[in-house]
């Protein structure tokens, strides 16, 4: 093992900087929670970690003008305790807090779950389904895109040399909208989702349904949107045959691998079954009745 | 010098050390500090025997750089017991046998302290669910779920004793 050079710089700016001017291979750490284990298993050498929970603006859950921004280097327990996130955001927060045990959740990040950049992270769908988008701050300035535009494949992103993610931004909330998120494990907890359903919903009059957000996780080599189970929705109160169409447009949208945790065909399968319960439980949480 | 230098509280004790860059906290508190309390089970995070807080909040020790502790606080199991006697959770683990091999012991009476300190009255569903991320392969869990409860009985006790007296 190299000798490894640790940074906690005070600014994303400096986190920045020291990421893009690195020569060897140089890592951002935030919860430590998947770095760490790749370093103890000989995945990576780390010549450089840049630690980013020194900077204030990591650190922290705000909301600016009705919209959550929460920091990068927020441990996922910390979503879980926030009164108002939870009642804005329950489908983020539910998801956020699946990952890991207590252990885990005290140190784990969503930007973290995100970077690392497995098909199956629990916090992905759910906050794809949620318009979350992530803002960057890089060599050459800061840009905001949207978390599907994070996650290039398994293992990959499209962030450049010495782009950081510094927070996640929720949009604002309106009325009568709501989210949920449910996984497939073959356990009560403690697991890797086999596949996974988040759902984003705001309702009008007579629970009609006016925006639908639908994402799959672990069912493609990224988090997947599917906009037609969405067109599903809008436009409907729920019931059974839309929910039916629901699930018939994820089983479509769906190009899972065969593996340990599950068959193509069951992942399938169990994502319908998945985006149809959660799309019921936001459209409950949103204030419809079924 | 090429290694990091670190000044942290340990157990409420100013400590410094100094570490290379990608040593983790429960190397340091093992091999730096004569801390061998925590265990390292799995050294991944699955398995909780490297358990302690971190400004009160329960992590795995082998997730965790030393390097990330400046001016923190850690508490391991080491800061328990009050001199010779022993935190109620400890007494219940040796009353119930909540105990085989022992490994695995330190890091469920960390994990079992983080829950009481929030929760003083769980159920046994909450015990299960908080100490999900300990595992032990000696006892099947019940003993260690029974010892938390009679543990939470005890201290719930204690705090009502102690208000008590207070009002006196």
């Amino acid at each position: 093992m190299t000798q490894v050079n640790y940074k906690a710089p005070t600014t994303t700016k400096e986190a920045s900087r020291l990421m893009a001017k690195a020569k060897g291979s140089a890592f951002l750490l935030a919860g430590g929670t998947d770095l760490l284990v790749r370093m103890k298993s000989g995945l990576i050498d780390p010549d450089l970690i840049v630690d980013i929970k020194r900077i204030p603006a990591t650190q922290s859950i705000k909301k600016n003008d009705g919209k959550y921004v929460i920091g990068a280097g927020v441990p996922c327990v910390a979503l879980g305790k926030n009164k108002g996130l939870v009642k804005a955001w329950p489908g983020v927060v539910e998801a956020a807090n699946l990952i890991g045990s207590d252990q885990i959740q005290g140190r784990c990040t969503m930007v973290g779950n995100l970077c690392n950049a497995s098909p199956a992270a629990d916090s992905v769908p759910a906050l794809v389904a949620a318009r979350a988008k992530a803002v960057i701050v890089g060599p050459k300035g800061r840009r905001t895109i949207p978390v599907e535009k994070v996650v290039t494949g398994p293992g990959t992103t499209s962030l450049k040399k010495g782009e950081v993610i510094e927070s996640i931004k929720l949009p604002e909330r309106g009325a009568r909208s709501a989210d949920a998120y449910l996984r497939f494990i073959p356990r009560t907890e403690m697991d890797i989702a086999v596949c996974s359903a988040g759902v984003n919903l705001t309702l009008g009059a007579k629970g009609i349904i006016k925006q639908a957000r639908v994402a799959l996780g672990a069912v493609a080599p990224t988090v997947i949107l599917v906009p037609a189970a969405a067109r599903a929705l809008v436009g409907k109160q729920l019931d059974d045959a839309v929910l039916a169409k629901v699930a018939a447009a994820c089983e479509i949208a769906c190009a899972p691998i065969d593996d340990k945790r599950g068959t193509v065909e069951f992942r399938t399968e169990v994502a319908g079954v998945l985006a149809r319960r959660a799309a019921t439980i936001a459209y409950q949480r949103a204030g419809g009745k079924l | 010098m090429s290694g990091v230098h670190v000044s942290t509280t340990v157990n409420g004790d100013a400590v410094e050390f100094v570490c290379p860059g990608g040593e983790s906290l429960l190397d340091v508190l093992r091999n730096r500090l004569g801390l061998t309390g925590a265990k390292e089970g799995c050294g991944t995070g699955d398995c909780g025997a490297c358990s302690v807080t971190l400004d009160g909040q329960l992590v795995c020790s082998c997730l965790v750089l030393g390097a990330e502790v400046e001016g923190r606080e850690v508490n391991t199991v080491e800061g328990m017991a009050e001199g010779n006697r022993l935190h109620p959770l400890q007494r219940q683990f040796l009353d119930n046998a909540a105990l085989q091999c022992g490994i695995c012991t330190p890091g469920f009476l960390v994990a079992a302290k983080a829950l009481l300190d929030e929760n003083p009255n769980p159920t046994e569903t909450e015990i299960r669910y908080a100490l999900a991320g300990n595992l032990c392969r000696c006892t099947g869990y019940d003993k260690i779920v029974r010892a938390v409860d009679a543990a939470a009985k005890d201290l719930r006790r204690e705090a009502k004793r102690k208000a008590r007296q207070k009002s006196k």
